[in-house]
């Protein structure tokens, strides 16, 4: 009983300010305090008129989708070394790869900042961000996808390159289906993660904006806060429905590969 | 029976491990061949050097004349069968058999009908559109044997196949493959640590320990004329008694504590007739607990029953016999009217020189 209250005196401590997103978006009011003046759908219309806003989206969108693809790309050649090959330092180097999991951002956001721009001398553009967020997606992307690839038999390989087939094709005919259900999960992780970082988006964004350093321009101006709220509303809902996604496949990965759930990231 | 395959002089390291040591071996056109060892003995690492998963360090694999040093697996004329089975989970059992043909060139409808003979060759006709992860353990088992012989393969691999099985399917099996091998008259090579399979499937069978080959013979020769303590230790059971032997002009005269002495000729020592301290070696089913009516046999001995174990169809006795340190394992059939002696019991043993191997 009293863990049962523990436990939902927790959730109300992780969960509520999110509930109140919601909440404030279908407000009628343009402050944000109680008691509540009424149903709205105004602020979700001026979502849509605000032409910023939109080039912001597509800006983030972009770059999530990039980032998806390149970091999901080298987590699974880094899963597959870790699951498959015998390398000296292995453990070593595993590690390493996933030290940016807990690098604080401020730090990899500053340092990249003076590498790109004192040192290398490149412009800040949105490829600047999504080099900046493969990194740390990266590791995400190793720890979903060496699920898959741990639970893949190393003899399924050898059986297809047994029966005739080139490495390549082995890998495409057997271990590339096996492992898909991974590997949506994984890009689909890399896109939620990146979609809204914050703090080295700010750093290292040229001159257009991404979606989350949008909002917090907007936050200077009172009067566009049920916006953000709004906003904010959609980016809630949209991140739920791909980390769903993303575990569902996981599972069904884990069990299309005949493996057993270990206990997933999520 | 012409060569097929060509080890010579194989040598294989991991680092400092020396997994395979001066492999030479020559197995035959549509032989059955095991190799049989502890586990950790490279015999595994053996079958992969033939598959092509394994380099060697030095020596040559020759297979069908050709040398295989630069041929990967996948152009090799060896299929393999994995512990695992290694069945493809997220294709049918017909897309798992038909797998190899990709590359064949062959149309759909001879494809399928391929697929078909093979499935009705290992018993699976009808199963083609079943998941292979829905399959039972014999039956992925059944499948990797299919998909592996649609390619006709000069020598079929096989890698511990029947480990994963429970002891009644194992012996189906067993003979299920003793009886397709000869259908197709392919060579076989097959893995095992287990003793009793190697010596019921194979025509030869090469013993192997710490990377080398202990002895390559029959599975009689193996079993009766095993050519080291480790071999005759290793194939069935043995009993050992230290004894003393002296040499003479055909072979030895042999002193055996406890049970006596007699005559053997030199071929019952498989190291070569020594004087003075040997070890002999007797098989349990050579020895016999003497009962009423039985036979005079060639030599006997007191005894008195330390131990018995009841197997249904055979009797073990474990028996003390003066002189002799450890009890000797006697097996007996339980043949009608044949009583089961009790714990404490004082018998007769009857022992016979001719089944004697000594080190």
């Amino acid at each position: 009983m009293k863990l049962r209250v523990y436990a939902i005196a927790y959730l109300i401590f992780l969960y509520a300010p999110i509930f109140l997103l919601p909440l404030f978006a279908f407000n009628q009011g343009t402050i944000i305090a109680f008691p509540l003046s009424g149903f709205t759908t105004e602020w979700f219309g001026e979502l849509a008129k605000t032409k910023a806003l939109h080039a912001a989206v597509q800006n983030s969108l972009f770059i999530a989708l990039m980032t998806a693809v390149f970091s999901t790309l080298l987590g699974m050649c880094a899963a597959r070394a870790g699951a498959m090959a015998n390398f000296p330092g292995k453990r070593g180097i595993m590690g390493f790869v996933m030290l940016p999991l807990v690098l604080p951002e401020i730090i990899v956001a500053v340092s990249l900042l003076v590498i790109l721009r004192q040192v290398l001398g490149v412009n800040l553009s949105n490829w600047t961000i999504i080099a900046a967020h493969v990194l740390i997606c990266t590791p995400f992307c190793i720890a979903i996808l060496n699920g898959a690839f741990q639970n893949l038999d190393p003899a399924m390989e050898e059986a297809a390159l047994d029966l005739g087939e080139s490495r390549w094709s082995a890998f495409r005919l057997v271990t590339l289906p096996l492992v898909m259900p991974g590997i949506i999960s994984s890009m689909l992780i890399a896109f939620t993660i990146s979609l809204d970082e914050f703090i080295i988006a700010f750093f290292l964004t040229g001159t257009n904006p991404t979606m989350p350093v949008y909002i917090w321009g907007l936050l200077r101006f009172p009067a566009s806060l049920p916006v953000v709220m709004a906003l904010g509303t959609l980016l809630v809902a949209l991140s739920i429905i791909l980390l769903t996604i993303a575990e569902i496949l996981r599972r069904r990965g884990i069990a299309k590969a005949g493996g057993t759930d270990k206990g997933g990231f999520l | 029976m012409s060569a097929l395959i060509q080890l010579t002089a194989v040598q294989k390291y991991y680092g400092d491990y020396h997994a395979l040591r001066d492999i030479n071996l020559t197995i035959n056109e549509g032989e059955f061949f095991s190799l049989l060892g502890p586990s950790g003995c490279g015999k595994t690492t053996l079958l992969r050097t033939i598959a092509g998963f394994e380099g060697v360090s030095e020596g040559a694999v020759m297979i069908a004349g050709k040398d295989m040093s630069d041929v990967p697996p996948n152009l090799r004329p060896t299929n393999m069968v994995f512990q695992s089975y290694a069945i493809f989970p997220h294709l049918s059992v017909a897309e798992n058999v038909a797998f190899g043909l990709r590359k064949s060139g062959m149309g759909k409808p001879e494809k399928a009908a391929a697929v078909k003979d093979a499935l009705n060759m290992v018993g699976l006709d009808g199963y083609g559109d079943r998941a292979a992860h829905a399959l039972s353990g014999g039956q992925r088992q059944r499948v990797a044997l299919a998909r592996a012989l649609i390619l006709k393969p000069k020598v079929l691999l096989l890698d511990e196949p029947l480990s994963a099985l429970d002891k009644k399917m194992r012996e189906h099996m067993q003979v299920e493959l003793i009886r397709l091998q000869r259908a197709v008259g392919i060579t076989f090579i097959l893995v095992t640590h287990d003793q009793e399979e190697a010596l019921v499937m194979s025509d030869r069978i090469a013993v192997m320990f710490e990377g080398e080959i202990g002895q390559l013979a029959d599975p009689e020769s193996l079993y009766r004329r095993p050519n080291s303590r480790r071999v005759a230790e290793f194939i069935g059971k043995m009993n050992f008694i230290n004894g003393t032997a002296s040499a003479t002009d055909e072979g030895a005269k042999l002193l055996v504590p406890g049970l006596g002495k007699c005559t053997i000729p030199a071929e019952q020592f498989p190291q070569g007739v020594t004087t003075g301290d040997v070890a002999i070696g007797i098989r349990p089913e050579t020895l016999a607990v003497l009962f009423e009516g039985d036979k005079a046999p060639r030599f006997e001995a007191e005894a008195v029953v330390d131990e018995v174990v009841y197997y249904g169809d055979m009797t073990y006795y474990d028996v003390r016999v003066a002189e002799v340190e450890k009890p000797l394992t006697i097996a007996m059939k339980n043949l009608i009217g044949r009583p089961v002696l009790d714990v404490g019991a004082k018998t007769r043993i009857a022992w016979d020189e001719r089944s004697l191997v000594v080190f």
